[in-house]
C-alpha cells in the first residue's frame, strides 16, 4: 500500500476554498487519473472518477457514489483600509481562533499568493464596546507587511484568503494542519481507489471530490443528480475528542471510524458497512445524529427520487481551526473499509434491502 | 552609514527563531557569545545568565563608559502539568493576551517539538460560548503522543519572514535589539568604553538589567528595545491619536513611560544627532509601558538613561511586524550618537 502522507500533506499545503477549489482540484485530478477508468469535472468543478464494475453484470450496472468534499473554510476580503484588509467568512469560522493566524491572500490583480497575518486592532481604534473580550470578525484585520500602495496594486475586494499554518507531523502517527476537514477524507478515498486496483467489484464506483460542502453542499447536490448512483456514501470528518470536547458527539483519534445513525443514514447500508468492518477487523463506532448530519449525505439522500445514503466519518480534533488533527491510521482504515464495502456489493444487493 | 544586508538579516533570523523564554535564554545566549567573542575585550556570563561584554576605549582615562542593553528573553509558556494522552497544561510567561492562543502552533523544549493549541469545534459551541474568550486555563498544548517534561518552555512556532519592506517574527521584541548591539560591537567607536548587557528576564520584571547595570557602573545607559506601533486605521475612519509609534518613522526615542522619565539631556542629544546626520526618527508617545531603562537608572548612585526602540506592530503575539528601514535607522542613530558623544553631555545640567 502506498504511503498516503505525502499526498495528504501536499493537499493541505494548497488552497481550495469553497467556490474556489481549482488549486486543490487540479492536485486530486492528477492523483486519481491513473487510479480510475475516467476522470472528469462537473459543470461546477466537482471531480468525478469512475472505476467501472464487472462487465459480466447487465447494463445499466448499479453504482455507488462515494463523496468526499474537497473545499475548505476560509475568508474573503470585504474592505481595504490603508494597507489593511477587512474580511468576512466563507463557511463556519470561529473568530476566536483567528488573532495571530498566518494566512495566504490570493491577490487577484497580480495572481500572487501573499503572506499575511490576522491581527486584533487596539481597543482604542474600534467602536465603543467592540474592543474588549472576543473581537468579532468584522473588527479583525489582515496585515501583509506591505505599504498601502503595494496593497492597492495587488488586492481587490472579494479576494480569497486561506489559512497558511504549515502541516506538521506529530508523534503517534498524527498529522496537524488546516483543511484536514476534509482533505483527510479525500486521502482516504484515494486509498480506497488504490485498494480497488487489485479487487474485483461488480458495481460501478464513482469517487467524487465535491465542491462547496462548507457553504451550501452545491457539489453533492449536483453530482448526485448527474451521476444518479444507486447508493451514496458521504465520507467526512467528525469531532475528535480532546480539550474542551468530550461529549457524546466526540470520538477518540486513532481508534477507528464512525458510522452515522439517524434519518440521513440508510439502515441497510449501515448494517452492511458494519458487517464488512467486523469481517476485516476495522473498528467502527456508532455516531448518533438524531436530525441531520451536516454533511454531503443530507443532500445526496434527497436527490431526484431519493438515494439510500450513509455517512462514514474519520475523527478529527479541533475542527475548523488552523490546527486540525487526524490519525493517519484512521485514514488508511477508511480507505480500506470503503474498498471492502464496495467490493462486497453483489449485483442483486438492492433486492436484499428489506424494511421490516 | 551602516547597512542592513544579508549577513545582518541572516543573524536576526537565527536570533528570532531561537526559543528563549524568560529564565531559559540558553539558545540566544549561545548565539550572542559566538558573535561577540571575536570583537570584545571582556565577555562574561553573569550570575543570572546575562551576557556582559566590554570593549575598551582607545584612551580609556577620559572616555565615557556607556551601557547599551537589549534583552535576550521573550514571552512564552511553561509546561506545568502532564494531563496524559499527549496533552499538557501550560502557564504564560510574560504578558500574553490569551486571545492569541487558540488555533496556534507552538514549539516546545530544546528540540523545538511542534505542538498545537486547539479549540472546540465551532459546530459544538453555543452562541453564548462564542461571546466569551477561551481562557488559557481551559486550553492545552497537544503534542500528539507526548514527550514534554514539566518545566519545559514553549513559545509560538512562527518562523521568521522577510516580506516587502517588513520583517515578521514572534520575537522581534527584542532580538532586533540584540542584533543592533552585536552590530554596534562590530563597529565599536574608539572614543568610548562600550559596555553591552544582553540581559535575561526582562519580560518578567527587568531582572537581568538590574544586576548588569550594577556590575558595569556606567556613566549613562541606553535601553535598546522594540516598542508597539499602534498605527492602524480607526474602524470608523476617525483619526488615530493613540498610535504610540508608527512603522517607517524611524527609531522611537522615549521621553516618559510607567517606569522611567528619560533623561532630557540624552533625549535632546539623540534627537540632535538624528537631525545632524539626517536620520529619520520619532518620539514615542509618552505613556505606559516600560523598558530595562527603568531598572538600570536605579543602579548604585543612579544612571542617566534613555530608551530607543525599533517600532513593531502586534506586541507579544504570534507574529510581530517591523520595517527593515526602522532597524537600519535605529542602528545608525545609535552608532552616530556613540561617536559624537562627549563627557560634557552628562556633566551638563539637565
Amino acid at each position: 500500500m502506498n504511503d498516503i502522507l505525502p499526498f495528504l500533506k501536499s493537499m493541505i499545503s494548497v488552497a481550495g476554498l469553497s467556490g474556489y477549489e481549482a488549486p486543490i482540484a487540479d492536485l486530486i485530478h492528477k492523483q486519481w487519473t491513473p487510479l480510475a477508468d475516467s476522470v472528469s469535472r462537473s459543470r461546477l468543478g466537482s471531480i468525478h472518477a469512475l472505476k467501472s464494475g464487472s462487465v459480466s453484470i447487465a447494463s445499466p450496472r448499479p453504482s455507488v457514489l462515494i463523496s468526499a468534499h474537497m473545499d475548505s473554510i476560509g475568508l474573503m476580503v470585504s474592505r481595504i483600509a490603508d494597507s489593511f484588509l477587512h474580511v468576512t467568512n466563507i463557511g463556519g469560522v470561529d473568530p476566536r481562533v483567528l488573532p495571530g493566524t498566518p494566512v495566504t491572500v490570493h491577490a487577484s490583480k497580480t495572481g500572487e499568493e501573499l503572506y499575511g497575518v490576522i491581527v486584533m486592532p487596539p481597543a482604542t481604534l474600534l467602536p465603543e464596546g467592540k474592543g474588549s473580550g472576543v473581537i468579532g470578525l468584522p473588527y479583525l484585520l489582515i496585515d501583509m507587511g506591505l505599504t498601502p500602495a503595494e496593497v492597492a496594486k495587488r488586492v481587490e475586494i472579494g479576494d480569497r484568503i486561506s489559512f497558511a499554518t504549515e502541516p506538521v507531523e506529530m508523534s503517534g502517527g498524527l498529522l496537524s494542519g488546516h483543511s484536514l476537514d476534509n482533505r483527510a477524507s479525500v486521502a482516504a478515498l484515494t486509498v480506497c481507489l488504490e485498494e480497488l486496483q487489485n479487487k474485483k467489484h461488480d458495481w460501478d464506483i464513482f469517487a467524487v471530490a465535491s465542491i462547496q460542502e462548507e457553504t451550501t453542499a452545491l457539489g453533492a447536490i449536483t453530482s448526485a443528480f448527474q451521476l444518479r448512483p444507486t447508493i451514496a456514501i458521504a465520507l467526512d470528518t467528525t469531532y475528535g475528542s480532546g480539550p474542551g470536547a468530550s461529549g457524546y458527539e466526540t470520538f477518540p483519534l486513532g481508534k477507528g471510524l464512525t458510522l452515522g445513525i439517524g434519518p440521513n443514514n440508510h439502515p441497510f447500508l449501515y448494517k452492511r458497512m458494519k458487517e464488512v468492518a467486523a469481517r476485516v477487523e476495522i473498528p467502527v463506532k456508532d455516531e448518533p445524529m438524531p436530525e441531520y448530519s451536516l454533511t454531503d449525505a443530507d443532500y445526496m439522500q434527497l436527490t431526484a427520487e431519493g438515494i439510500p445514503t450513509l455517512l462514514v466519518s474519520i475523527p478529527l480534533r479541533y475542527m475548523h481551526t488552523p490546527v486540525e488533527m487526524v490519525a493517519l491510521k484512521d485514514i488508511q482504515r477508511a480507505g480500506r473499509l470503503l474498498a471492502e464495502f464496495t467490493a462486497s456489493l453483489e449485483a442483486d444487493f438492492m433486492n436484499k434491502i428489506v424494511w421490516d | 552609514m551602516l547597512s542592513i544586508g544579508q549577513p545582518q538579516i541572516k543573524l536576526l533570523e537565527k536570533l528570532c527563531n531561537a526559543l528563549s523564554v524568560s529564565g531559559d535564554e540558553g539558545e540566544v545566549r549561545r548565539i550572542v557569545l559566538e558573535e561577540v567573542k571575536p570583537y570584545a575585550d571582556e565577555v562574561k556570563v553573569d550570575a543570572l545568565g546575562s551576557v556582559l561584554v566590554r570593549k575598551r576605549a582607545e584612551r580609556s582615562r577620559s572616555a565615557l563608559r556607556i551601557l547599551l542593553d537589549a534583552h535576550m528573553d521573550e514571552i512564552g509558556f511553561m509546561i506545568v502539568n502532564d494531563d496524559g494522552d499527549g496533552l499538557y497544561q501550560f502557564k504564560p510567561v510574560g504578558g500574553i493576551d490569551e486571545r492569541h492562543l487558540p488555533g496556534k502552533q507552538v514549539i516546545v523544549g530544546r528540540d523545538h517539538t511542534v505542538g498545537v493549541i486547539g479549540a472546540k469545534p465551532i459546530h459544538l459551541t453555543t452562541s453564548s460560548e462564542l461571546e466569551h474568550t477561551l481562557s488559557a486555563d481551559t486550553l492545552r498544548i497537544d503534542l500528539g503522543e507526548g514527550g514534554a517534561s514539566i518545566g519545559d518552555r514553549a513559545t509560538f512556532a512562527t518562523k521568521f519572514r522577510r516580506v516587502g519592506p517588513s520583517i515578521l517574527s514572534k520575537a522581534i521584541d527584542d532580538r532586533i535589539g540584540i542584533a543592533i548591539l552585536i552590530e554596534l560591537l562590530k563597529h565599536a567607536p574608539k572614543n568610548i568604553e562600550l559596555c553591552l548587557s544582553f540581559s535575561v528576564q526582562e519580560e518578567v520584571g527587568l531582572r537581568g538589567a538590574k544586576v548588569a547595570a550594577h556590575y558595569f557602573e556606567p556613566d549613562l545607559a541606553i535601553a535598546v528595545d522594540s516598542t508597539p506601533a499602534r498605527d492602524l486605521p480607526h474602524y470608523e475612519g476617525a483619526e488615530n491619536f493613540t498610535y504610540n509609534t508608527r512603522l517607517g518613522f524611524g527609531p522611537a526615542i522615549y521621553m516618559a513611560n510607567s517606569s522611567t522619565l528619560d533623561d532630557p539631556r540624552l533625549v535632546r542629544f539623540l534627537a540632535e544627532t538624528a537631525e545632524k546626520h539626517k536620520i529619520k526618527y520619532q518620539f514615542r508617545q509618552p505613556g505606559g509601558g516600560g523598558t530595562n531603562a527603568g531598572a538600570i537608572q536605579q543602579a548604585r548612585t543612579g544612571v542617566p538613561v534613555v530608551s530607543v526602540s525599533v517600532p513593531h506592530r502586534y506586541t507579544h503575539s504570534p507574529v510581530s511586524i517591523a520595517r527593515v528601514e526602522d532597524w537600519k535607522n535605529t542602528l545608525n542613530l545609535l552608532h552616530e550618537a556613540l561617536q559624537d558623544v562627549t563627557p560634557s553631555l552628562v556633566k551638563s545640567r539637565q
